[in-house]
This record gives C-alpha cells, structure tokens and sequence, in this order.
C-alpha cells in the first residue's frame, strides 16, 4: 500500500476561495500569462481579495510580468503567498532562484500537488490559475483538484492558435468545465467569431512589464478590463 | 511549519482511507518520511497530536514514521545514486525541503552530470499502511 495523502487536503485548502479562473491557452507566445497576471491585478484594484498561482512551472514568469523581487512564502501552518501589488502570489521561481525547472510531467504534476496542499491561500473572491500550456497531466491534474475551475481561454487571431483552441474548448466541455469566454489577444481586426472579447496588439505592453502600476494603465488592460462584464469577473 | 500542512493530509487521508476499508477504529498507521523532503519530524508529531483533536477517527491511532531513503536513476546514463554526497547549499535544500521536484534544478548525477533523473525513492511523505478494527 502506498497512499499520496497530500490531494485529501487541497479541496480544503481551496475552501474559502469563493471562484477559481483557469487562464489557458494551448499556444505559447499568445499572452496567456500577462492575461492571468493583468486579470489579477484588475480584479485587486476593483477591491476583490484575490489570489494568482503560476502553475506554467517550465515557462514560469507572473513574476516578471508583476516584477516580483525579494519576496517569499510565509510559513505557518502551510505557505502563505507573499502579497504583491495587492495580489496572494505563488509561483515555483520561490523555490528555483529562477533557475531552469527541467522536469518531466509526472513531476510537474507532483510539484503542483505538493503546492496545492501546502499553500494556505486564506479566504478569497478570486484565484486565478496560469495554467500549464497544452494538455498533460499536469494541466489535467489541476482540472481534477480545482473542481470549480472555471475556463477563461487565451488565443490569438491565428488560424493556428484557432484551430488549437476548438479543440482545448471540446475537451473542457468533456471534462464539464465551465468556460467563461475566449479572449482574443494582440487582435489587429473586427472581433473575430465566437470570441468574448478582443485585446488589442499594444505597442506599450513591453515596456510596463514588472511594473503593475504601469501594466494597469496599458491599452491591454483597459481592454481586459472592458471585457470583465461579459467574461462575468464583476 | 509547512510540515503542519502535510501532517493534516496525513491524518485526513488515513480517516478517509479507514472510512472506505470499512475499518472503525483506526489503531495504526505508517508514515514514510522521505529523506530528500527532510522533514522536521517533531513537528511533524506535534502537528499529529494537535489535529488529532480535530479527527475523531484517528483519536487512538498510532502513527508510526518510517524513515525511506532517498535513491535516484539517471534518465541519460542509468546510473543509480543516493542523496548521500551530493552536493547542496542550505537555501537549496530548504527549497528541495518544500517541493521535492526542485531536486532537479540543484542536484545532478554524479556520473554524468544531467538533471534528468528519477527519484525512485524516498521523494516526500506517504502512507504505507494502515491498521484498525472493522
């Protein structure tokens, strides 16, 4: 016999988190993770207590994108995220030094279940998860423990990315996750079918990088932000 | 302190896993510790003791910790190595400490240097038995 104790207690740990949002995308370089960290810091402005968990643990970079420096989890009883621009952070960079994390899925998956059981996120209105990209274990993994996730799919104008994403939405459909809309990031265009909303290619985006402040000022932001009601985030 | 966070897993799973074996009254369990995830194991025990009160399941049970070294396969060179002599600051196995998986990012086979390994024992904390009256 040999029993993994640590899934028992992630239900728990996610108790007092009112809604979880799944930011995914199935491409890289389609701005999934400046999604997840603009929509956190937006949602930490309008006054919501809110949580962000980079689970991308290869690609990681929310702390990039929030300029995170010098901060560590807490320890008692569990983890407790550092909070940064009003924003409960984790991430594994805490426990890498931002060095390379070369590990293969059943790792990743294991490194995301032991943070999902150690970490006390507190009481919550929203904590939104940078999902893995594509569809492993991993990503399965954390469909299967947050339950309650609900689906917020990144994708580009691209007919590839396009493709990719129909078929990520079919597969959360089997798996009967809610999907809260398509946000269609870097659009040139009209808003291009089926999407929620549309995020327009902004030139000063890279320059706001590691600085919330700025980040929130951007034209991306502002579209995200505009897009809040229909995506249901308000 | 985030071995509290593993000794409640511990004690809830053994409950629940007693609950779907039909077993009423949790005697026994055994506890593995991973070398590489170097538990504090008096923390660990004081954390048992404290939630306990928590679990009246569990309210009798006696947790036995077993101690699982740690053992490694090299992906690239098949080479099987122990935890013993590698090397590793302090900060490195204070973060190895709460996730185990970063054993890649700071330890390599001491053969050919990859990080691509498997742990093959001793990763983290487990259970590997459980005893009680049905």
């Amino acid at each position: 016999m040999k029993i993994d104790p640590r899934p028992s207690v992630i239900e728990e740990r996610l108790k007092n988190v009112k809604r979880i949002i799944a930011v995914t995308g199935w491409k890289g370089g389609i701005g999934k993770s400046v999604t997840a960290c603009s929509l956190a810091l937006l949602l930490a402005k309008k006054g919501y207590r809110t949580g962000l968990f980079d689970l991308d643990f290869a690609g990681a970079s929310d702390h990039i994108i929030l300029g995170s420096k010098n901060i560590f989890p807490g320890e008692k009883k569990g983890l407790e995220p550092p909070v940064l621009a009003g924003v409960k952070f984790m991430s594994v960079v805490f426990f890498s030094e931002n060095k390379a994390v070369p590990l293969r899925g059943a790792n990743v998956s294991d490194a995301i279940i032991e943070l999902l059981a150690i970490t006390q996120w507190g009481e919550l209105d929203f904590l939104v998860l940078d999902m893995p990209p594509g569809i492993n274990d991993a990503a399965l993994d954390v469909m299967r423990f947050a339950r309650r996730a609900e689906v917020l799919a990144v994708t580009t104008p691209s007919v590839i990315a396009r493709s990719v994403l129909d078929r990520s939405l079919l597969l959360y459909r089997s798996l009967k996750a809610p999907v809260l809309g398509v946000v269609v990031n870097m659009a040139r265009g009209a808003a291009s079918k089926g999407s929620s909303a549309r995020l327009r290619l902004d030139p000063g985006l890279e320059a706001a990088l590691g600085r919330p402040a700025a980040l929130l000022k951007t034209a991306f932001c502002r579209d995200l932000s505009g897009a809040l009601e229909i995506l249901k985030l308000k | 302190m985030h071995e509290w966070a593993l000794a409640e897993s511990v004690i809830k799973a053994a409950v629940e896993h007693a609950g779907a074996e039909k077993i009423k009254t949790l005697k026994e369990a055994g506890v593995v510790f991973g070398e590489l995830q170097a538990l504090d194991k008096e923390i660990f025990i004081f954390a048992l003791e404290e939630l306990r009160k928590q679990f009246p399941g569990a309210k009798a049970c006696r947790f036995r910790i077993i101690k699982e070294p740690a053992a490694f396969l090299c992906k690239a060179c098949s080479h099987k190595f122990l935890l013993k002599g590698l090397e590793k600051t302090m900060d490195e196995a204070e973060f190895i400490h709460f996730v185990p998986e970063m054993a890649h990012t700071f330890l390599k086979c001491p053969k050919c240097k990859s990080p691509d390994f498997e742990i093959a024992a001793g990763r983290g904390v487990s259970i590997s038995y459980i005893k009680g009256a049905k």
